[in-house]
């Protein structure tokens, strides 16, 4: 061989340990195959999904809201187009430019475009940044004729809620806002989307599931810096369902204007039979709509500085002695427990003695109301009476009657603020001050004041459940999301006597015929109406006030939240009880009959007028959902 | 292997035309065209940034590949030292303009016309001296640990500049390509068990010396789930796009983790990922599968040449090349930390390419010149 001296062993060796090399080498290439084929044919799957997991973005779609609407089909609560102006900055040259020239379109006031462009500086190029929402549909025809000049504005159509009856519906309706922290934990994912708003007060609240709707999804491409490449599928979701009211728009509107003319009040109107709620008042209100997109905070602190409490609904949140609409649960009582008789009578001089204390009644200036029996008692509404009737009947007896009326718990009112009062009783007095009861505490609770306390729309059911024949209606502002109403003639009968019930509303009727409330009768024939009525007292008069006769001087110099309280309640028609109404208007220092009188009478003047237990066309078109 | 003789004619130009390996070097122009349309797909189906600008080095590198293969192998056997000389000051020189340099590592020298890595230069440089020394040494000189100090010190020498640039890529490049050379060239094998128990034992002293970004990409190596979002993120891509691609590929140009931009540094070290993503298991294989016969048609080549320096040059290319490849897919697929390899031909860089066309420029002169016959005391005499 002709190979150098030596070379041919170190040829040999080269040749045997290349091959060890080449054979390394084979293994390190198994092992790179192996490896492929581990994570591309054993755990592709995974990989695959992984892969997706990177690429595809699931969206929710935002559902439309269910409309509300009233019992004649009215919307009382829409959804308006929001116009947005956006604006993604790499579609456009020159920001500054484009925004000079938009400027010139809206208006943007420096701190505006300072907030635009400190929003393009944090996001991506690609995401649009919002100029301005709420735009006119005047502002929108502008921009779009601009187009040219505003590369990169877009001009995009979301949701806002409206509310038609703005102030005079509020609390009753009630409004949406921002999905808060607390209330995410809620199954529902759709909360989670970027300024979603959810029912916060009123139907808006107690029915949000049913006006919610279904998110809809879409799949979005997108890459790795979270820019839309495209929309693989689309998954449309289901509108909100529709919620009827049990309300009449044009009873609410009324109530509320007459209620506007007093400072602070509040009102009721409900069916006796089915307990529907045909109006539910409290004014003064607020505007939901500002509510819905947003309240300033200065708005806000002003409304909850207010001491006539606008933000509150004072018909079912407000609580109030009763004062003589009281004397209805007292009168019952005695009758019930047999404490008195039918024919139950009582002289009043003026005062009412009880151990080493007296007791006042409104007429004691005039010697006081002479010998009457129950239906005076009622009808002119004397104290001395029901002290005597209240002191035979005792406190325990009373509240449970009470109690069985509505009183003293939340009647169920299917929108939420709803606050139950308070009716003493010896047990409710021992866990609350662990003390024990004083008869004389008895004789202040006979006519609603002491301890009793209520709302407007527990006056409006007591009287409702009385004027049904005993019946325990609830009262209710929505109907069942099919839009028909149940037929309430099934209410629960209470076990009163019904002579006992119609002994009530006789002097109810005596009441408005010829007893306090004698200047409010209804002159329209077939619509006269029965009633009783109330004033509370905040302030309690010394004996040297009643003893002067000054009361009216002295009301007249109390601050405005040491005045009395006006209430009344009725019902019409007389023969036939349909309609409650209940008034009260809070610390208006006058007598339930001069100040809540009229108004009930000119509401329930107007329901019979209108009749709205006829008007039920949403029963005809039961609500699809969309 | 062609018959051996005495005073044979020296090859004249024609015939090395005639002779060139043309299956060898359609191999090498299918991997660029490979890379080519990987850089295509890469940039969202556009020539440009990248795959136009690899085509056109590709070709110029392609016309180097073959210039250098008609260069006489005596060339290359006596340019052996010089050209290491020249790197190591070159690399020398990085370091130091490195210092002043703004950036932590400062790889590149700027000769105008292009950047040079001198590190990926370096790798042949190494290959060519140590092939040069085992030239002039025996059988039984190559057993004696007396004469292994000083291939040794070739391969520490750049070695450490490398590991000082940071390029812990490079350096164990530099490392296995130069244990190979000592293997082939005949250094004793127990010496491997003892360098490899030795290094084993330094471990920890190596750990304590790593910079901060390189231990993090150990430890994520270790658990890519640690940091999926930081220094994992590269990783949990890459196996996704990988794994994704399944038995048979997404298609071209259809691959998402690359073209959502999910997989990072898609152009450069991250390309395999891509190519397997798009093209499958079979794509990925194939690709393999042709590095895998241009090392061991390069191997072949060495052990055809008649002069020991062809030999080992041959072969220290070949394992150079190889060592390329696996260091990167294996650390694509997971298998070893991140260190920075690219996939020669496809990834995108100029001088990465530059260097591994040199490589095989020299191959095919091993080729072309195997039958020369050259004294173990050449040049100085026969």
């Amino acid at each position: 061989m002709a190979v150098e001296r030596g070379d041919m062993e170190r040829y040999r060796t080269l040749t045997r340990r290349t091959l060890m090399l080449g054979g390394l080498q084979a293994g390190m290439i198994s092992l790179l195959v192996g490896r492929m084929y581990y994570l591309q044919v054993v755990q592709s799957g995974r990989y695959k999904m992984l892969a997706d997991d990177n690429r595809i973005s699931m969206r929710l779609i935002a559902p439309s809201r269910g409309l509300i609407v009233d019992r004649a089909g009215l919307v009382v609560a829409n959804n308006d187009q929001n116009f947005r102006a956006l604006i993604v900055s790499e579609q456009t040259r020159d920001v500054e430019r484009t925004l000079g020239v938009l400027s010139g379109i809206i208006q943007l006031s420096p701190s505006e475009l300072e907030r635009i462009r400190h929003d393009m500086a944090r996001r991506r190029r690609f995401v649009p940044v919002t100029v301005r929402e709420n735009l006119t549909w005047e502002q929108v025809s502008m921009i779009e004729v601009n187009a040219p000049d505003l590369p990169g504005v877009i001009i995009d159509v979301g949701e806002v809620r409206s509310y038609p009856l703005s102030d005079q519906a509020a609390h009753l309706v009630g409004y949406v806002g921002a999905v808060s922290e607390s209330e995410l934990s809620d199954d529902d994912p759709v909360l989670a989307l970027p300024g979603f708003k959810m029912g916060k007060s009123g139907v808006e609240k107690t029915r949000d599931e049913d006006l919610r709707g279904t998110a809809g999804t879409s799949e979005m491409e997108v890459n790795a810096y979270g820019r839309t490449i495209r929309e693989l599928s689309r998954e449309a979701g289901e509108r909100g369902r529709k919620v009827t009211l049990t309300i009449d728009t044009e009873l609410q509107i009324a109530a509320h204007k007459r209620l506007l003319q007093e400072r602070s009040a509040a009102a009721v109107i409900m069916d006796a039979q089915t307990g529907a709620v045909y109006a539910l008042a409290s004014a003064p209100g607020y505007d939901p709509n500002v509510f819905s997109k947003g309240i300033p905070s200065d708005l806000w602190k002003s409304l909850l500085d207010d001491e006539t409490t606008p933000l509150i609904n004072k018909a079912i949140g407000g609580q109030y002695p009763p004062g003589s609409t009281f004397k209805l649960v007292v009168a019952l009582a005695g009758l019930e427990t047999g404490a008195i008789g039918l024919d139950h009578s009582v002289t009043c001089n003026g005062t009412f003695q009880l151990g080493d204390h007296t007791f006042y009644c409104d007429a004691y200036k005039n010697g006081g109301h002479g010998t009457l029996n129950l239906t005076e008692g009622i009808a002119r509404s004397c104290d001395v009476y029901f002290y005597d009737v209240g002191n035979r009947t005792g406190i325990d007896a009373i509240a449970k009657v009470a109690n069985h009326l509505g009183l003293g718990a939340r009647t169920g009112l299917d929108i939420p603020g709803e606050h139950g009062g308070t009716i003493p009783s010896t047990a409710w007095k021992k866990a609350h001050t662990g003390e024990p009861w004083y008869a004389g505490e008895t004789i202040s609770c006979a006519i609603g004041q002491g301890q009793v306390a209520a709302t407007p729309l527990q006056i409006a059911t007591m009287v409702a459940r009385l004027a049904s024949g005993g019946h325990a209606v609830v009262p209710h502002v929505t109907k069942d999301i099919s839009g028909g109403e149940p037929i309430r003639g099934d209410w629960p009968k209470i076990d009163f006597k019904p002579e006992h019930v119609e002994a009530v509303l006789a002097g109810m009727r005596a009441a408005t015929d010829h007893g306090t409330g004698k200047d409010l009768q209804i002159k329209e024939p077939g619509m006269q109406m029965a009633g009783k009525t109330g004033t509370a007292q905040v302030h309690a008069y010394t004996v040297a006030e009643r003893d002067s006769g000054q009361i009216a001087k002295v009301d007249d110099a109390l601050p405005w939240k040491l005045k009395n309280h006006a209430w009344f309640v009725g019902y019409a028609p007389q023969d036939n009880p349909r309609y409650v109404c209940a008034v009260l208007v809070e610390h208006s220092g006058k007598f339930g009959a001069q100040a809540a009188g009229p108004v009930a009478r000119d509401l329930l003047l107007l329901t019979q007028q209108r009749d709205p237990a006829r008007i039920n066309v949403s029963a005809e078109l039961p609500a699809k959902p969309a | 292997m062609a018959q051996i003789t005495f005073n044979e004619p020296e090859p004249k130009l024609g015939g090395k035309i005639k002779s060139l390996p043309w299956f060898f070097i359609l191999m090498v122009i299918a991997v660029g065209a490979i890379g080519g349309g990987a850089l295509y797909s890469a940039a969202n189906a556009s020539f440009l940034p990248w795959a136009k600008p690899h085509l056109i080095r590709f070709g110029m590198s392609l016309l180097v590949m073959l210039a250098f293969a008609f260069v006489d192998i005596r060339v290359w056997f006596r340019l052996a030292y010089p050209a290491y000389a020249l790197m190591l000051a070159l690399l020398a020189g990085v370091e130091v303009a490195g210092k002043v340099g703004a950036f932590g590592a400062q790889r590149w020298i700027n000769l105008g016309f292009v950047q040079i890595q001198p590190s990926e230069l370096m790798k042949i440089a190494l290959v060519m001296a140590l092939a040069r020394y085992f030239h002039a040494r025996s059988s039984e000189d190559s057993q004696r640990l007396r004469t292994l100090i000083v291939p040794a010190l070739m391969i520490l020498a750049p070695t450490a500049f490398v590991l000082l640039q940071p390029n812990l890529g490079t350096a164990i490049m530099l490392m296995l390509a130069g244990a190979a050379m000592l293997l082939v060239g005949g250094a004793p094998m127990w010496l491997f068990g003892a360098v490899g128990a030795a290094g084993l034992a330094a471990l920890p002293v190596v750990w304590r010396s790593m910079h901060g970004y390189q231990k993090r990409r150990v430890m994520t190596f270790l658990d890519p789930s640690v940091d999926p979002l930081g220094a994992g993120y590269h990783i949990t891509q890459s196996r996704i796009a990988l794994g994704s691609g399944g038995l048979f590929g997404k298609g071209f140009l259809r691959g998402t983790q690359s073209h959502l931009n999910f997989l990072p540094e898609k152009q450069t070290d991250f390309i395999f990922p891509l190519l397997a993503e798009e093209w499958g298991l079979w794509g990925g294989v194939a690709v393999l599968g042709l590095f895998a016969l241009l090392s061991y048609y390069g191997i072949g080549i060495g052990l055809r040449s008649r002069n020991q320096f062809g030999r080992m040059l041959a072969i220290g290319l070949s394992v150079n090349l190889f060592l390329y490849v696996f260091i990167n897919t294996a650390m694509v697929m997971g298998l070893i930390p991140v260190v920075g390899v690219p996939l020669p031909l496809i990834s995108y860089g100029g001088t990465s390419m530059l260097a591994v066309m040199m490589g095989f420029g020299m191959l095919i002169s091993v080729l072309l010149h195997r039958d020369i016959k050259i004294s173990r005391r050449y040049p100085l005499g026969d």
